[in-house]
């Protein structure tokens, strides 16, 4: 498609997204290939290089999906037991992912010290939002019916809450999940950008975005990696699901 | 009463009313002052037109919910104590079973909830997947089975536990009737073995007769009792019970009651849904 979209437009003279050539869309070829180029001269490969950036991301990511989708679960699980947090809380809740990540990212880095524990901070927050509002939602979603089943066995609400709601959310949370899982690569890496740390993907894209002109299949290639961390995040939370979840078909978010 | 009268009753109600606010503020008297007591052992079926109360009455009893006035009382206490005592098991009119748990896990539901060991639950989830005659499917999930396999695993869990008093919201109403008489001989089975009590509600005449002791008759909304009828055919009740001169009698007098109680003619199988949105807000209210 790449190509095909390349050769239709270089052909035609397309200007309009943009203009087609080498420089904004470089062969397939090139950007694969520039995996086995150095990444300066006489350094290590590229690719070599960008997997440990990848690894550094990664772990910055895990820890923020990780935080993130905890805190969400448990926010989810407040609201659902109070009306009132709910109404006092949610909005705020809300509110917060108006913000943009990149007015709330320096800040972070301020508070916690440009570290990747700062960066898992960022990507938590991209991450805790949907998971919030799904739990909350799955909670709800228990049929009055089965609440009376737990109500006759006088069940307490932690066994309401373990036995009935959670697993009955669950489908709703692994939806959230799969969305929280790739954006919280995204918020590693954006994170990366104002805590200027060099080790993970985020500084290599502003690094290759500075030497674009010269190397554009370099910053394509790193971009790839961005995406290939994202899917690999994606699959262990739906590889995950698979697992757990043991719903009609039709429930299955 | 047969000997029982010195034990207390297995239900008692007295002048239980209930009546339910709409969203929308309307109001709908489902129960008017019913009295009613069952014995211990009894096998109690309450019959009436559709949205005539049978499941609010169950619910009462359950202490699902808490009606206006009157005084409930389960196995000579107050409801809602023999709820947290859990002196009974209630089999709803949709089987509830919960999706996520496999059929052995939906059985053994009732006694996790009250804290058995696990060998303990596991040897008698056996023994009750083979009373409902399901040995084999324990490992499968609700959705895999039809709606006759999936109302067996809900009675199993019901008497998992062996409550003292069984509540029984049409368990068989949505069942072919093949099936509902198989399912008919084996709840007598069980009722007779485990010498339990039983209210069920159903809508269809022949079921109430040949299943019980006593027939209670309700009227349409606000639910009133008409009458209970005495059944009395000799136990146990077999196959030929439902050819007897005695049975045809006794299920022309309870139609003849039912149609004194309903202003219009009796429809037979109703569609039973109480309405979701009273529903929710009745959940919301217990939160
Ligand atoms: N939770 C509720 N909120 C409001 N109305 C209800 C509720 N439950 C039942 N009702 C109403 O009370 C009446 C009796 O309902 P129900 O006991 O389900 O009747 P039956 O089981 O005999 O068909 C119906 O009109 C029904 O709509
Ligand atoms: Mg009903």
């Amino acid at each position: 498609m790449w190509e095909g979209y390349k050769a239709m437009g270089e052909a035609l003279g397309l200007t309009w997204p943009f203009e087609v050539d080498d420089r904004t869309m470089p062969h397939l070829h090139q950007i694969f290939g520039q995996f086995f180029e150095p990444s300066r001269r006489n350094g290590p490969l590229l690719i070599g290089v960008l997997a440990g950036k990848a690894l550094f991301t990664a772990r910055e990511a895990a820890t923020g999906f990780l935080l993130g989708g905890v805190t969400g679960f448990l926010l989810g699980i407040a609201f659902a037991h109070s009306r009132l947090l709910e109404r006092g809380l949610l909005p705020y809740v809300v509110a917060s992912q108006t913000i943009p990540i990149l007015a709330i990212a320096p800040m972070v880095v301020v508070w916690l010290k440009a570290g990747w524990l700062s960066v898992a901070v960022i990507s938590a927050y991209l991450t805790f939002f949907p998971v919030t509002i799904n739990t909350l939602r799955g909670l709800k979603s228990v049929e009055p019916r089965s609440l009376e089943l737990m109500r006759s066995y006088a069940a307490s609400p932690w066994a309401v809450l373990w036995k009935l709601r959670v697993p009955a959310a669950l489908p709703f949370i692994f939806a959230a999940l799969k969305v929280s899982a790739t954006a919280s690569v995204v918020g590693a890496i954006i994170g990366e950008l104002p805590s200027s740390i060099q080790d993970g993907l985020g500084g290599a894209i502003l690094n290759f975005n500075q030497f674009y002109l010269s190397s554009p299949p370099s910053l394509w290639a790193t971009n790839v990696v961005a995406a290939l961390l994202g899917i690999a995040f994606f699959a262990v939370v739906a590889v995950a699901e698979r697992l757990v979840v043991h719903r009609a078909p039709e429930h299955v978010a | 009463m047969n000997g029982n009268g010195d034990r207390a009753p297995a239900v008692s109600l007295r002048g239980v009313s209930q009546v339910f606010t709409v969203r929308g503020g309307g109001r709908v008297a489902a129960l008017d002052e019913i009295d009613l007591r069952v014995e211990p052992g009894e096998f109690v079926s309450l019959i009436g037109p559709s949205g005539c109360g049978k499941s609010t009455l169950l619910r009462v009893i359950g202490d699902l919910i808490r009606p206006i006035g009157g005084e409930v009382q389960v196995n000579g206490k107050p409801a809602h104590q023999a709820r947290l005592d859990r002196d009974y098991g209630i089999v709803f009119q949709d089987a509830v079973l919960y999706d996520w748990r496999t059929v052995a896990r939906n059985i053994g539901l009732p006694l996790e909830m009250l804290g058995w060991e696990r060998e303990r639950r596991s040897a008698r989830v056996r023994e009750m997947l083979e009373l409902v005659e399901l040995t084999g499917f324990e490992q499968h999930h609700p959705w895999q089975l039809s709606g006759g396999m999936q109302q067996r695993v809900a009675i199993a869990r019901a008497l998992s536990f062996s409550p003292a008093l069984l509540l029984m919201d049409e368990p068989f109403g949505a069942l072919d009737e093949m099936t509902r008489e198989r399912l008919n001989n084996e709840l007598l089975r069980i009722w007779e073995r485990s010498k339990s009590t039983i209210v069920f509600v159903t809508h269809s005449i022949a079921e109430a007769v040949f299943l019980s002791t006593r027939v209670v008759v309700m009227s349409a909304r606000p639910g009133r009792i008409v009458d209970v009828v005495d059944v009395g055919l000799p136990q146990p009740r077999m196959a030929e019970t439902r050819v007897e001169p005695r049975f045809f009698e006794l299920v022309k007098e309870v139609r003849e009651l039912l149609h004194r109680g309903a202003p219009e003619v009796f429809e037979g199988p109703p569609a039973d849904q109480p309405l979701p949105e009273a529903e929710l807000l009745a959940a919301e209210e217990e939160r």
